[in-house]
């Protein structure tokens, strides 16, 4: 690709659509999205977002950023972190947020549901091992309370223990005293969340709109 | 009825109340006139001058008693009256505590009889109840007290109104506000204008002497019945306990029409008394509804934000503190009435917007006789008005017109279909989860009608039409009660639409509730989409950084969500546990998950760490519950822990620690061998704090005792090395913390060792 990257020939497109499930104005928007964070550049840095000015106030911005480099999330049964991302990478993390369709069958719900627990899962578990650990888990739970202060420490270290603990009785019941339970899998996380309707919830309404146009309408989208 | 009758308990709770309430309507005899309770004035607009229920008649008799007295004094030198008999300076307040006795012993015995409670829905019973009443009331020939303006409007309905609004499930009602926003105002004008509109037309009929009925009539008669009604909806949804997405559409629906309705009553009531209707006259219509609707809800955020102001400074006088939530929600619908604005939309936002923080401000104490006072209240006003309703309906002044009543009922519902179904076609196009054809079923089935249009129509003016409005008001309001009331149970059941979750509140879901939201707003922010979360996220910032620190007393203004989550929760084990006492042994859990298991192992190589026993463990579980009961003292000023210092509390509290310090003094002294340099504690495989288990087994070897800790615990466990004496630390820690020790879900969980595996006490228990 060039230096001064024009908007994708269709094909291109069509082949996006087809992997993330994006009609073509959403792939339209999301790209000029993408170009203007990354300066018309090709690739996306970490630096990109930090320059986001609400991100600042995230208490959770690493975790989001870091998700958008996790090679995990690509779909492509890779693991680790890369340091840039192009458009398509961009757009599969992106996919992750699609609402899903009306009509679907029980399986594909299903399967919408697992992908995007996947996605949460990867989010908490940043040592790539395939579980989260209490270290890990403490470690979400000191940042969503990061906000408050010095408190914010022990306060964190007993909720995620009492997390974990709940986790552990649910997913495992009865434990002999030397049994040991090293973190939650992703078989555990799916049964902690059963009752959550992730795919319900964890939705971005991308519409067929411009965004830099008709915002004011968007806020009331909350229908 | 017949099976009613049959159970003695119940039967007697009935004849009793109808019996007291029939000689009631005995004694007075003929000296009593005007018995209505208020009934409002059928010429006056809402909002009238109140007739409080016959305080002039009361002084009347007084003063009327005083002459008999000086009459007599001055005559006739009686011997003094030992006894005497005088019914009538207490009669109003008699009567008003006599009917509610009566709605109160009908709830009960109707609870009695677990099978018809099942089948018919209580609000059906109560109609049933209010028309035998009326009956023998007509039938010994007084005069029954009518559900009048007054009566409903300011005493009756503000309670359920506050009960629901107070206790409003805020975050499913506002990501549904769209949708709920648009029921009830599109759905309401379509189903008022169609109504009225056809009934026009069937007016129109030859042969129905139904020609006098003019437009602007049938439309007041439109938009009279067309609005669905909170009571009924409460009343009937309450018992099938769907899922909270239809709950909270139809609920929300039927209190956010009530602007619609003032608005849609006024403007045809001027119009009916004007004659003609101009453009200018519709577009001010127009304007009025925005104006009702939106003052409405700015009386009402005022009025809240003012009592969640006042109890910023409760902290000394906590027993007043509930008082003010009543009153200052009362104020608001009543100063909204003032003005003819939307009172129930001004009661509504008041709750909902003094909520959040008045209970971060006020004790626990407080927080439940709220609960219980406004569950209260609208227990009763909802009994009352449904048995009422049946009184009226015997009572009142009937005109029945075959064609103008059937047809009613049939208009209503096929109005109500046609309006939810093209209502969902549109709203399903902006809407995430879609509405399925079950959900647009239920929706449809669920606009019940009820008391508040009748008594609006109570207000109309008199006339042969009047009587005929409410006739067919009457008749709508039992087919959907009745009808519709009885049957939604089992067609809920028949066609499998999903049941309320039993949400048992688990910190994990609400660990990912805000991590969720986090993560949902920091998508949009990449995207540069402002949507939904964005201005949500943007709304609490705003509300922490500013509003808070106003309206939260002291250092609770900064507490995060989680963690008031979190301590709640805490809270509640910790009372249950002082309610159930320590005696009582809890079933055994299925799990017996420890937070050692939870714990990682420790590599070998860091066996530098000092390995503990059991108790150890325990004594660290307890001082680090203790500090985080110290974190949680130091965020607030006041406490909401209130019950945990109360003197009763801690007097039986006080005691089960004695005896639990005695227990654990004793064992640790018998059994625990600790010798004075800690590190080479031998670990002990399993403890065991029944009083009757005594057995501890010692290993050799240390396997996967919890070693390792993160530093702090390093320096917890150093820190308890230095103490000499044992059981004075316990007994320090054990007074530290008020809540025993077994289920608290963080720490306690010890599996119970082999012989005496039932008694699972120690045992975790999920949330």
């Amino acid at each position: 690709m060039g230096a001064l990257q024009s908007l994708p020939a269709q094909p291109e497109y069509i082949d996006l659509a087809q992997k993330t499930g994006f009609s073509f104005e959403q792939i339209a928007i999301l790209h000029k999205r993408f170009k203007q964070l990354s300066r018309d550049e090709e690739t996306l840095r970490r630096e990109n977002f930090s320059q986001i000015p609400d991100l600042a106030c995230n208490p959770i911005r690493t975790q989001i950023i870091e998700a958008f480099f996790d090679k995990r999330n690509y779909h492509q049964n890779d693991v680790g972190m890369v340091e840039e991302i192009g458009f398509k990478e961009f757009l599969v993390v992106m996919s992750h947020f699609r609402p899903p369709s009306h009509r679907m069958t029980e399986e594909q719900r299903e399967n919408v549901r697992t992908e995007k627990l996947r996605f949460l899962f990867n989010m908490h578990d940043t040592d790539n091992d395939g579980t989260i650990t209490l270290e890990e888990y403490r470690h979400v739970v000191e940042e969503l309370l990061s906000r408050s202060g010095a408190l914010g420490k022990e306060t964190a270290k007993g909720i995620a223990d009492a997390a974990m603990l709940e986790v552990a009785s649910i997913s495992v019941g009865h434990m002999e005293p030397d049994e040991f339970y090293e973190g939650i899998t992703f078989e555990h996380f799916l049964k902690l969340l059963k009752g959550f309707e992730i795919e319900s919830r964890m939705n971005i309404r991308f519409l067929n709109m411009d965004t830099s146009t008709l915002f004011f309408l968007f806020s009331f989208s909350s229908i | 009825m017949a099976v009613f009758l049959r159970r003695s308990s119940s039967r007697a709770a009935v004849t009793i109340g109808v019996l007291l309430l029939t000689t009631s309507f005995f004694i007075p005899g003929a000296s009593s006139d005007n018995r209505d309770a208020a009934r409002g004035g059928s010429n006056g607009t809402r909002g009238g001058p109140g007739q409080v229920l016959q305080v002039e008649k009361e002084q009347r008799n007084s003063s009327v008693h005083q002459e008999t007295h000086t009459n007599s004094s001055a005559d006739h030198k009686k011997p003094f009256p030992v006894l005497s008999f005088n019914y009538d300076h207490v009669r109003t307040p008699f009567e008003i505590s006599l009917w509610i006795l009566l709605a109160l012993l009908m709830k009960l015995g109707f609870h009695i009889i677990p099978r018809v409670s099942h089948v018919v829905p209580e609000s059906c019973l109560l109609i049933v109840v209010g028309l035998l009443v009326g009956g023998i009331i007509k039938a010994i020939g007084e005069k029954a007290p009518v559900l009048g303006y007054e009566l409903f409007f300011f005493y009756l309905l503000p309670p359920i109104i506050l009960d629901a609004g107070y206790f409003l499930p805020t975050r499913h009602f506002m990501d549904n506000i769209g949708t709920i926003l648009v029921f009830a105002v599109v759905g309401t004008l379509w189903n008022a204008f169609f109504v009225g509109g056809m009934m026009y037309g069937v007016c129109q009929i030859e042969g129905a002497q139904l020609a006098t009925v003019d437009l602007l009539s049938c439309l007041l008669f439109g938009s009279i019945v067309s609005a669905v009604d909170p009571v009924a909806v409460l009343a009937v949804f309450e018992e099938i306990h769907i899922n909270e997405l239809l709950h909270i559409l139809v609920f929300g629906e039927s209190l956010l029409n009530d602007a619609v309705t003032v608005v849609l009553y006024h403007l045809f009531e001027e119009f009916s008394h004007a004659g003609t209707v101009t453009v200018v006259d519709a577009f001010l219509g127009v304007v009025c509804f925005f104006v009702v609707s939106l003052g409405g809800i700015l009386f009402g955020a005022i009025y809240g934000l003012l009592g969640a102001f006042t109890s910023r400074f409760t902290s000394h006088t906590r027993v007043i503190e509930p008082l003010f939530v009543f009153l200052y929600s009362y104020m608001a619908y009543l100063s909204a009435e003032v003005f003819h604005l939307s009172g129930i939309m001004s009661l509504i936002a008041c709750g909902v917007v003094m909520r959040p923080y008045v209970e971060a401000n006020i004790s626990h104490k407080s927080y439940t006789t709220i609960k219980y006072f406004l569950k209260m209240w609208s227990s009763v006003s909802e009994t009352l008005i449904f048995i009422f309703l049946g009184v009226s309906t015997v009572a009142g002044p009937h005109a029945w017109n075959w064609t103008f009543v059937v047809f009613t009922v049939l208009v209503c519902l096929v109005s109500r279909v046609l309006g939810v179904i093209g209502l969902t076609f549109l709203i399903n196009k902006f809407r995430i989860v879609k509405l399925t054809k079950k959900d647009q079923f239920i929706v449809a089935y669920g606009g019940l009608r009820g008391a508040i249009a009748f008594s609006l129509g109570f207000l109309v003016t008199d006339s042969q039409m009047k009587n005929m409005f409410l006739t067919a008001i009457i008749t709508v309001i039992f087919f959907t009660v009745f009808v519709q009331g009885m049957t939604i149970r089992p067609l809920v059941e028949l066609l499998a639409v999903k049941k309320k979750k039993e949400s048992k509140r688990s910190i994990n879901e609400e660990i990912h509730t805000q991590f969720l939201d986090h993560l949902l707003t920091g998508i949009e922010d990449i995207c540069g989409h402002y949507g939904h979360h964005h201005w949500k996220d943007k709304m609490n910032r705003f509300n922490k950084t500013y509003v808070k620190r106003w309206l939260i007393a002291g250092e609770r203004s900064t507490e995060p969500q989680l963690i008031s989550f979190y301590n709640k929760l805490e809270m509640k084990q910790a009372i249950m546990q002082v309610e159930s006492g320590s005696s009582a042994k809890l079933p055994t859990p299925e799990s017996s998950v420890s937070m050692q298991n939870v714990q990682p192992k420790e590599p070998v190589r860091q066996r530098a760490i000092p390995s503990i026993s059991k108790s150890r463990e325990q004594e660290i579980r307890k001082m680090l519950r203790a500090n985080l009961q110290k974190t949680r003292q130091r965020l607030r000023s006041y406490s909401r822990h209130d019950l945990l210092i109360e003197p009763f509390e801690d007097h039986v509290s006080e005691a089960r620690l004695r005896k639990q310090r005695a227990e654990m003094g004793r064992r640790m002294s018998h059994y625990l061998t600790v010798p004075a340099n800690r590190q080479e504690v031998p670990s002990v495989r399993k403890v065991c704090f029944e009083p009757e288990h005594q057995v501890f087994t010692y290993d050799t070897e240390c396997p996967n005792i919890q070693t390792s800790r993160p530093p702090d615990t390093v320096r917890l466990l150093t820190e308890s090395h230095q103490r000499t004496n044992q059981s004075a630390e316990l007994q320090e820690l054990s007074a530290k913390e008020t809540d025993i020790e077994d289920q608290q879900k963080v720490s306690r969980c010890f599996s119970d060792p082999g012989p005496k595996s039932d008694q699972d006490r120690d045992g975790s228990s999920t949330s």
